[in-house]
């Protein structure tokens, strides 16, 4: 990994109150990460805030010795694009799970996403209900047993990284929570992106839904079952590297080097800033069945900011019209003196 | 036409109403004609009444707008009634021949009164005035043909021709109240500046309308409007839901805190949003959100952030941002909350007004919940109570409700452009540099009980805010139940203590000999203010107080109650003041006067009420 040196360290960023998820939950981890990759970022932490919504997850900023705001459910990136629009100079990051972010807040999700205003969402997807006791929530498989569904539910999961691009992101990056250098290494991405960025992390939950991503998480499966993209670098994966990703027509195809004729020369480059989401959305759909699943940033493309654009549009307006004052700005328009 | 019976009136006041199809231009010649009268020297006050379907069918019922202004000394109100009537077509005339005074002018596009319109209107004869049973001096003026007949020449269509109706129908009352055409001819040049072809067509129909005026003056009461001494100053027209814009920036410039609005459209509150999209000019960043919630949500991620936060929404809004609310309650962040009020519950009457919102503004929250809430009486005042909610919400670090409503909001009033220092400073409570050491999130001025706002960006003032309860002295996550209890009561208080930065309640119309004391608040105004002094013109001792602070109330309002033997409460819902009032001074009688129409109002129903309640002797 990068060796960055910079003026804090992790701890710089941590506070003194006792954490208090559950022994082995997926959030220790996440929290241990972002503490490194807001080091790794450098930027004070006083110039760093952290809004949430509620949830596990959004207990988070009760834990950051940064400014830091645990709202109402599902309202983060709502009020996250408000205090970014409000005080551009700020780093700012949202912590929001499956069921905060995809369920009552999905509709400001999209259209965080969709305005592309400068803020690092955290999802932590867990695919449960945790702070209410074990409902399923809206990443939950079809047929998923839990407390609201006993016998299953009748309905089609979100996958989150199609909703980013459905609403046209251009950062889409994931990370397993155990996995502490990628977690560190995607949060650091996003933080240096310019725009949304969504960083779903694969969550585990120890009490309600333990497991749910083991098939993939454990280290035992994880070199088979995941691909790390990097940009400008092969899709390769397997404990040696020997599987890649190639085309197949429009679609992806898992491939093992030198079986079938396949060679390293048939296997894609990763290219995460190319503008057309296509082959981004593909790779965020694999599953961990036929093709492995993708952690890394997979896609990173600049686009205006909107937060940039409202202070520029600001700045342009004023200096076409300079006013400096509320009576200047009247006084130009119909007025008539009574002497 | 009787051309023996010339007139004319000289007048205190007068009312004038223009109504015709949504696409008429009603609302331009009203407003025209207002500021033009204004700019005599009139006090002036209107009432733009849209039709609740944007696009109905041409001449049909459905499609009616009207406009109404009053105009002359001392006006408060646009009148119960008007004087003159200007119907565009017959289905004009059906809608508004209610609000005609009886005697009163017609004035009819005789052109328009074919079988065509006469039957989209339903009339069932061919003589609509007779029908509708009204006495009435008519005015058959042949709008449509006349305006073809100035603008021959002007090559435009026929289509461009029809609509400078409207302005030949301002010419000829131009004429009629005896209005210099010249001004009007100077705001319709400024109106149509980048369209020089519209603006040299429009001035040469108004010339035709007045001139028109003239030239068949026999028969009509022309009036003669008295002008009063107002203050000198550069003046402008103003609109309450700009005047609420305004107000905003006034206090973002005084507080020197950036201005920042959460919105999302509704009707009739999204003038304001357009409004200060506009005054990117003045610094203002005004973002339209996916939808209410995150309007207000944006706004107290703002005000987190150190900006002057506002969302600007109606009732149904209202109700969808009270979770977001409570948290600013919580969170004890300064916010400005814009409540134009309409007709409720759910969509009810989108279009028409109503006082219906106040026990959802002082409730409508889980929990005890407590904030200010203020209510501006007039258009000009919404600037003054815009300010006094921003200097409140920054002062004692609250979220404070403005409920303003549709009749004020879209009314419109002469309004001398202020002077900063005419407005108290402002000051926002930063954390004083001398506790920065010993600080904490709820730490608080004991004075105010207000607690102090650390601005992120801020070193060494790093905080967690939330909505969960916390503890008191640490700002820590707190469930300890004498802490929460405390936290409760110092919520309750810093709010009622807001009372001792407020100024003292004014009585109008009072008098040593005045037993009566009739009581509104926000948008009735000049509607009591009206009927007071018409009680009192009938020898009835009636004197009102209008409330502009609802919560809290001004320290001095139990001693005004006391002063009365009797209080009378007039307002635009059941009751909701009336109990509010009911509950803060049990000892005390509120007799009550409600209508829920979704209209304001009438002069003379509150004065005949309010006679109806004095005791059967006086």
């Amino acid at each position: 990994m990068e060796c960055i040196a910079t003026l804090y360290k992790a701890g710089d960023y941590k506070n003194d109150q006792p954490v208090r998820w559950c022994a082995g939950c997926g959030d220790h981890a996440v929290l241990n990460s972002l503490h490194k990759a807001m080091a790794d970022f450098g930027v004070a932490p006083e110039m760093t805030a952290v809004i949430s919504g509620i949830g596990c997850s959004s207990r988070l900023p009760y834990y950051m010795n940064t400014y830091g705001f645990h709202t109402i459910h599902g309202r983060g990136a709502a009020i996250a694009t408000g205090f970014k629009v409000a005080n551009p100079a700020m780093s700012v990051w949202q912590v929001s799970g499956d069921g905060d972010g995809l369920a009552i807040g999905g509709n400001h999700f999209i259209h965080a996403v969709r305005r592309n205003v400068d803020i690092n969402i955290l999802l932590l997807n867990n695919r449960i209900y945790g702070l209410t006791k074990g409902q399923y929530s809206p990443t939950s498989a079809r047929g998923f047993v839990s407390k609201s569904s006993p016998y299953g539910t009748t309905e089609d999961p979100f996958i989150p990284a199609e909703l980013v691009f459905g609403a046209r992101g251009n950062f889409f990056a994931r990370a397993i929570d155990v996995d502490l250098p990628t977690s560190r290494e995607v949060m650091l991405a996003g933080a240096r992106h310019k725009g949304t960025s969504v960083i779903e992390i694969l969550q585990n939950c120890m009490i309600f839904n333990n497991g749910i991503h083991s098939e993939i998480a454990d280290k035992e499966h994880r070199a088979e079952r995941t691909i790390h993209l990097r940009h400008g670098e092969k899709m390769l994966f397997g404990k040696d590297n020997q599987k890649g990703i190639v085309a197949d027509g429009f679609l992806l195809k898992a491939v093992e080097l030198g079986k079938d004729g396949y060679t390293i020369d048939d296997v894609l480059v990763h290219d995460a800033r190319t503008p057309s989401n296509f082959l981004h959305q593909q790779l965020a759909m694999m599953d961990g069945r036929d093709l492995p699943v993708a952690v890394g940033v997979i896609r990173d493309v600049e686009s205006p900011v909107y937060d940039q654009e409202v202070s520029a549009q600001v700045e342009q307006v004023k200096a076409r019209k300079g006013f400096t004052c509320l009576r200047d700005m009247l006084l130009a328009g119909d007025t008539w003196t009574v002497e | 036409m009787d051309n023996t019976n010339q007139r004319v009136k000289t007048l205190d006041k007068v009312a004038v109403r223009f109504s015709g199809d949504s696409g008429d231009g009603m609302q331009l010649a009203g407003n025209i004609f207002t500021n033009v009268s204004a700019g005599l020297g009139n006090s002036v006050s209107t009432f733009p009444d849209y039709p609740a379907e944007i696009r109905a069918p041409q001449g049909s019922l459905g499609g009616v707008s009207g406009f109404q202004v009053s105009i002359g000394i001392g006006v408060h109100t646009p009148g119960d009634q008007c004087d003159v009537l200007v119907a565009m077509n017959p289905a004009a005339l059906k809608q508004n021949v209610k609000f005609l005074k009886p005697g009163g002018v017609i004035i009819t596009d005789v052109d328009s009164f074919k079988e065509e319109g006469l039957k989209k209107a339903k009339f069932l004869t061919d003589d609509p005035i007779r029908e509708l049973g009204v006495t009435a001096q008519v005015v058959e003026v042949p709008v449509t043909t006349m305006t073809r007949a100035a603008l021959e020449d002007s090559g435009m269509d026929n289509k461009a021709i029809l609509k400078c109706r409207n302005i030949f129908t301002l010419g000829l009352i131009c004429w009629l109240f005896d209005r210099p055409v010249e001004s009007a001819v100077a705001m319709i040049q400024r109106k149509f500046a980048k369209k020089p072809a519209i603006a040299e067509a429009n001035t040469k129909v108004i010339r035709a309308g007045y001139d028109y005026g003239h030239n068949i003056h026999a028969g009509v009461s022309t009036y003669k409007i008295e002008t009063e001494p107002i203050k000198p100053g550069t003046y402008t027209d103003l609109k309450g839901n700009e005047a609420t814009a305004w107000g905003l920036i006034m206090a973002s410039e005084k507080a020197g805190l950036p201005l920042f609005l959460g919105s999302y459209p509704i009707t009739p509150a999204t003038d304001i949003l357009h409004e200060l999209a506009k005054r990117k000019d003045l610094g203002v960043k005004a973002c339209q959100m996916e939808d209410e919630i995150a309007g207000v949500c944006s706004a107290i991620g703002a005000s987190f952030a150190g900006n002057l936060a506002a969302t600007s929404t109606s009732g149904p809004g209202l109700a969808l941002k009270s979770e977001a609310i409570g948290l600013a309650v919580m969170a004890e962040l300064p916010l400005v909350v814009i409540d134009v009020q309409r007709g409720g519950p759910s969509t009810g009457l989108p279009t028409k007004t109503e006082q219906t919102d106040l026990a959802q503004a002082l409730y409508g929250r889980n929990g005890e919940s407590p904030l200010a809430v203020v209510a501006p009486v007039s258009p000009t005042d919404c600037f003054t109570m815009a300010y006094e909610a921003s200097r409140i919400a920054v002062e004692h670090m609250t979220p404070v409700i403005l409920l303003s409503d549709a009749f004020i909001g879209n009314g419109s009033s002469a309004w001398r452009i202020p002077e900063a220092d005419e407005f108290p400073p402002i000051t926002p409570r930063f954390v004083p540099e001398e506790l920065r050491s010993t600080w904490t999130p709820y730490f608080r001025d004991q004075e105010s009980l207000s607690r102090y706002w650390a601005i992120p960006g801020t070193p060494g003032l790093m905080h967690r805010l939330g909505g969960l309860e916390k503890n008191e002295k640490t700002g820590a996550i707190s469930t300890d139940p004498a802490n929460h209890a405390r936290m409760v009561e110092i919520r309750r208080e810093k709010v009622a203590r807001i009372a001792n930065n407020i100024p003292l309640q004014e009585v109008k119309c009072d008098s040593p000999e005045a037993d009566t004391l009739l009581i509104g608040w926000g948008g009735t105004y000049g509607h009591l203010h009206d009927a007071a002094e018409e009680l009192n013109r009938q020898g009835h001792k009636v004197a009102l107080a209008q409330f502009r602070y609802i919560n809290p109330l001004p320290r001095n309002t139990g001693e005004i109650f006391r002063r009365y033997k009797r209080l009378i409460v007039a307002e635009l819902n059941t009751g909701q003041f009336a109990d509010y009032l009911q509950a803060r001074f049990p000892e005390q009688t509120f007799l009550r006067i409600n209508k829920v129409e979704g209209q304001p109002f009438m002069v003379h129903e509150i004065v005949e009420k309010v006679k109806e309640l004095l005791p059967k002797d006086e």
